[in-house]
């Protein structure tokens, strides 16, 4: 994942975007953000934010023609958000007064701006604001143009008059009956010359037509040719708008009817253009987002509840402030976040995927110094739902994962972050758990049951009862056995030539036995044969079991219904899903659908290795998903109901009801710890070894054969730690053979440390007269222990 | 880091090795190319280091993950 990948892909996401009233808004009001401020009764903030985009908040709240209105989402949901009349009341009820506008330091150039309607005076202020020198022309005898034609109930006289006291106030020279144009120049060349050396630059805004001023190129149809971006004519310091824009070609004169808003808009445009060429920079670069558009951001209004307004408004309504705050509460906030209502994970870092990926863009990016963003990238469970309900499709899952590569590669990966799980996975794939095995007395497989890793270290009895209902459903068939890790640890966590590796030894393995198709009992195990291995055939064990298990009642459940939580390696796959319902409904088993399933379903923290990352988070995505129901929970991969159960919710794997005790209740059953699950594996293959094959395991080693005694609370506090009874085996062999152990006079108790690879284990310890070694305490440490001791 | 050990809290560890109580030494630790000096108790014949789990999980564990960036 390069770093213009990551660009696009923080593109994707437009939660940033203006919602639909803000985009329509000429100017851009912050709609969103007054209505948020009203609803709390904050009529300032309200009207501060508003001040922000309208310099005559008076006069424009009292006769905007809210186009912002037309395109609320409210629209269909009770009726469009009354924007205007709240506009009127956080002017009516703002509390304070607002400071004189900010005025940059004067500069040395001046505009002349001819026309004093509200876009010469809003292309005024907005020119004074940045400090030119701005001269106003007005034909007639007091400034405001077209304002003055509207009703005075409206705007009353004095509002109008006090609203544009502004413009003295800034220091803008203005100069009344002064038309400019029709009387041509004076001898000295034309007036549009002459005014041309004289400012700076010239803003045309006022009635005055294209004939007016001779030396402005017209275009075929006798319109001013105006450049429609930039307001530009013909002469480079020249700019137009009001009805010359109007009549221009470009203009299509239905959508430039005359607006307060849209004339404010147009001045302001003009002001940018003018501001940019009196400071020489282009003109035309980067000016999206002008005037009104249609915005991108999708804002999900399923779950909203549709709501009259109290009251019907026209321009001369006006509020009470609860009527306000009323109304104002009926805006629907507008924004997507649709992935983070979904993602327990992405919620907790309080932000959205557009801000995450300029973190994980900065964090790859920095050389030296701290990495901030690191448990963020792994703590992903790269669970892909984000990309299923984003309306672009988005998937942080691939971007986390593609920043763990990077991560890697860069050397920059915390050392323990996925250390554990690693470490698990060459457990699995060493000789304590690998095997590869023909059916006996073949030397050739036509299928192979690959039950994986994480089943093998829960259910080993299931693992065994399954390769038998394989060889007896499959009498034609010769069925033969691989049991090792599928790899997805290291695929996870980014370590891509481990990953590469531990490919490569299941295809050496697997060519031996002539390519049979595999069945894969875990769906995160199929999901790494079907994206790395498209050669191979692949299918699920529960597709099999469907096709040739029992195709009658095994029972009658007579207790309500089971939720079925579909693990989210099955996400897309509809085939395992629905081979699943079929299983349970031809047993006779009621299913509840969950909210959240098939290609909606939600992670158990397995996925990423987010439970190892981020404890924290890992937790409220399970109570999140386990709260969805108050059912007891039915799944079909060992880790998800591991984990659902660990945190005290009732959940069933569907072995335990195919191949379980009718008269055992499982839903309760702690998942094993992490010692006994590599004991587990072990036994399992010890015992297929032997029932199958009449075969035994290779000798164990010494450290092994020595016998532990835990109590509960110490098993829980190795658990807790990330210790395995292993571990501890080996720092006593090591300290009993060596003798360098540490001796406590008041508690009799020994003390020792060993470290077999980056991790220095501690073990306090007694030995017990039997042989076997009572343990106290365990703890670890990466940090090294150097100079000045015995290593 | 040192500040952060209580050696008292230890004074009944002795080297089971050498048979002699363990006594308070400079010891240095390192991890990711940083190096810190402790004051832990040792052996003062075999140099066997007593690193205490308060020291362990705590400053310790927290002085990698900050090394760590993480
Ligand atoms: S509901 Fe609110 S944020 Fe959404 S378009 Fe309407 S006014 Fe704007
Ligand atoms: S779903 Fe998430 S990633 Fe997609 S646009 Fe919305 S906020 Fe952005
Ligand atoms: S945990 Fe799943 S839904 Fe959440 S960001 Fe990662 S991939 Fe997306
Ligand atoms: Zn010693």
């Amino acid at each position: 994942m390069n770093q213009k990948e990551l660009r696009e892909q923080e593109n994707r996401c437009i939660q940033e975007q203006a919602p639909a009233c803000s985009a329509a808004c000429p100017v851009h009001v912050d709609v969103r953000g007054m209505t948020a401020a009203i609803a709390k009764g904050n009529f300032d903030d309200a009207q501060e934010l508003y001040r922000k985009s309208i310099p005559f908040p008076q006069i424009i709240s009292r006769i905007c023609d809210q186009p912002c209105q037309k395109t609320c989402l409210r629209k269909d949901l009770g009726g469009a958000i009354e924007i205007a009349a709240l506009e009127r009341a956080c002017l009516d009820f703002a509390g304070r007064d607002f400071p004189a506008v900010k005025q940059l330091a004067r500069k040395s150039k001046t505009v002349a701006i001819v026309g004093a309607g509200i876009s010469g005076l809003t292309a005024a202020y907005d020119l004074a604001r940045k400090g030119w020198g701005v001269v106003l022309f007005e034909a007639s005898g007091q400034i405001g143009g077209g304002l003055w034609q509207t009703a005075p109930d409206l705007l009353p006289r004095d509002v109008l008059i006090d609203d544009l006291k502004i413009i003295e106030q800034m220091g803008i020279e203005i100069h009344l009956n002064s038309p400019i144009g029709r009387t041509g120049g004076n001898g000295h060349g034309t007036l549009l010359a002459r005014m041309s050396h004289e400012f700076s630059a010239i803003y045309l805004c006022a009635g005055p037509v294209a004939s007016d001023f001779h030396d402005l190129k017209l275009d075929g149809n006798g319109y001013v040719t105006i450049d429609p971006v930039t307001f530009q004519t013909s002469i480079e310091n020249v700019f137009a708008g009001g009805d010359i824009l109007r009549f221009s070609t470009f203009a299509n004169n239905e959508n430039l009817h005359h607006s307060a808003i849209l004339s404010l808009s147009e001045g302001r445009r003009a002001a940018i253009s003018i501001d940019r060429y009196l400071q020489t920079v282009s003109l035309s670069a980067s000016r999206f987002f002008e005037g009104q558009y249609t915005t991108t951001l999708f804002t999900n209004t399923k779950k909203i509840t549709p709501q009259p307004p109290r009251l019907q408004t026209d321009l001369s309504t006006c509020y009470r402030p609860d009527e306000a705050v009323a109304e104002a509460d009926r805006c629907i906030q507008c924004e997507c976040m649709e992935c983070v209502h979904v993602c327990a994970y992405l919620e907790h870092y309080q932000a959205y995927p557009k801000r995450y990926i300029r973190e994980i863009y900065n964090n790859l990016s920095i050389v030296m110094g701290t990495r901030h963003s690191n448990q963020f990238i792994n703590t992903c469970a790269l669970c892909g739902l984000c990309a299923e309900v984003c309306p672009t499709n988005l998937d942080m899952g691939q971007i986390c994962k593609g920043a763990r590569i990077e991560m890697v590669k860069q050397q920059r990966m915390p050392a323990s972050a996925h250390d554990f799980a690693l470490r698990d996975m060459a457990f699995s794939n060493g000789e304590k758990f690998s095997l590869t095995k023909n059916p006996p007395g073949t030397n050739v497989s036509t299928y192979v049951f690959f039950p994986g890793c994480q089943l093998s270290a829960s259910y080993p009895h299931y693992v065994e009862k399954a390769y038998s209902f394989l060889k007896e459903s499959l009498p034609e068939e010769k069925v033969g056995l691989m049991l090792r890790c599928c790899g997805a640890p290291a695929d996870w966590a980014g370590q891509e030539a481990l990953f590469a590796e531990s490919n490569q030894q299941f295809l050496t393995e697997y060519e031996k036995m002539g390519n049979p198709k595999l069945i894969l009992a875990c769906s995160s195990c199929y999901q790494i044969y079907k994206k790395h291995f498209p050669q191979i055939e692949i299918t699920s064990f529960w597709e099999i079991y469907d096709q040739f298990g029992p195709q009658t009642e095994r029972r009658i459940t007579e207790t309500p219904p089971l939720a079925l939580h579909d693990p989210c390696s099955t996400r897309y796959e509809s085939k395992i899903q629905d081979s699943v319902r079929n299983i349970l409904r031809k047993n006779g088993i009621e299913i509840e659908e969950l909210p959240l399933n098939r290609e909606k379903t939600e992670c158990c923290s397995y996925g990423g290795l987010m439970w190892l990352a981020n404890k924290q988070v890992a937790e409220k995505m399970i109570q999140g998903r386990v709260n969805q129901s108050q059912s007891d929970y039915l799944t079909y991969c060992a880790m998800c109901r591991d984990f659902f159960s660990k945190n005290g919710k009732r959940s069933l794997h569907l072995f335990d009801l195919l191949f379980g005790k009718l008269e055992t209740d499982y839903a309760l059953t702690i998942a094993p710890d992490f010692s006994r699950r590599h004991e587990n594996r072990a036994r399992l293959k010890e015992k297929f070894l032997k029932e199958q094959w009449s075969e035994s395991m290779p000798e164990t080693q010494d450290f092994e054969k020595i016998h532990l005694i835990l109590t509960d609370s110490v098993k829980s506090q190795i658990e807790n730690r990330f210790i395995l009874e292993e571990d501890i085996q080996k720092v006593i062999a090591n300290a009993e053979k060596s003798g360098k152990r540490m001796f406590n006079q008041t508690t009799n108790h020994y003390l020792a440390y060993f470290k077999p690879a980056s991790v220095t284990y501690w073990v306090e310890y007694s030995p017990q007269e039997n042989g076997a070694f009572e343990i106290h305490k365990a703890y670890s440490h990466r940090m090294e222990i150097g100079r000045g001791a015995v290593k | 880091m040192s500040d952060y050990v209580d050696l008292s809290k230890e004074k009944n560890w002795m080297c089971a090795n050498c048979n002699v109580p363990l006594v308070s030494g400079k010891v240095d630790i390192s991890y990711l190319g940083n190096s810190f000096q402790v004051n832990l108790l040792k052996c003062p014949i075999c140099n066997l280091v007593l690193v205490p789990e308060d020291l362990a999980l705590g400053k310790m564990a927290e002085v990698e993950k900050s090394l760590e960036d993480k």
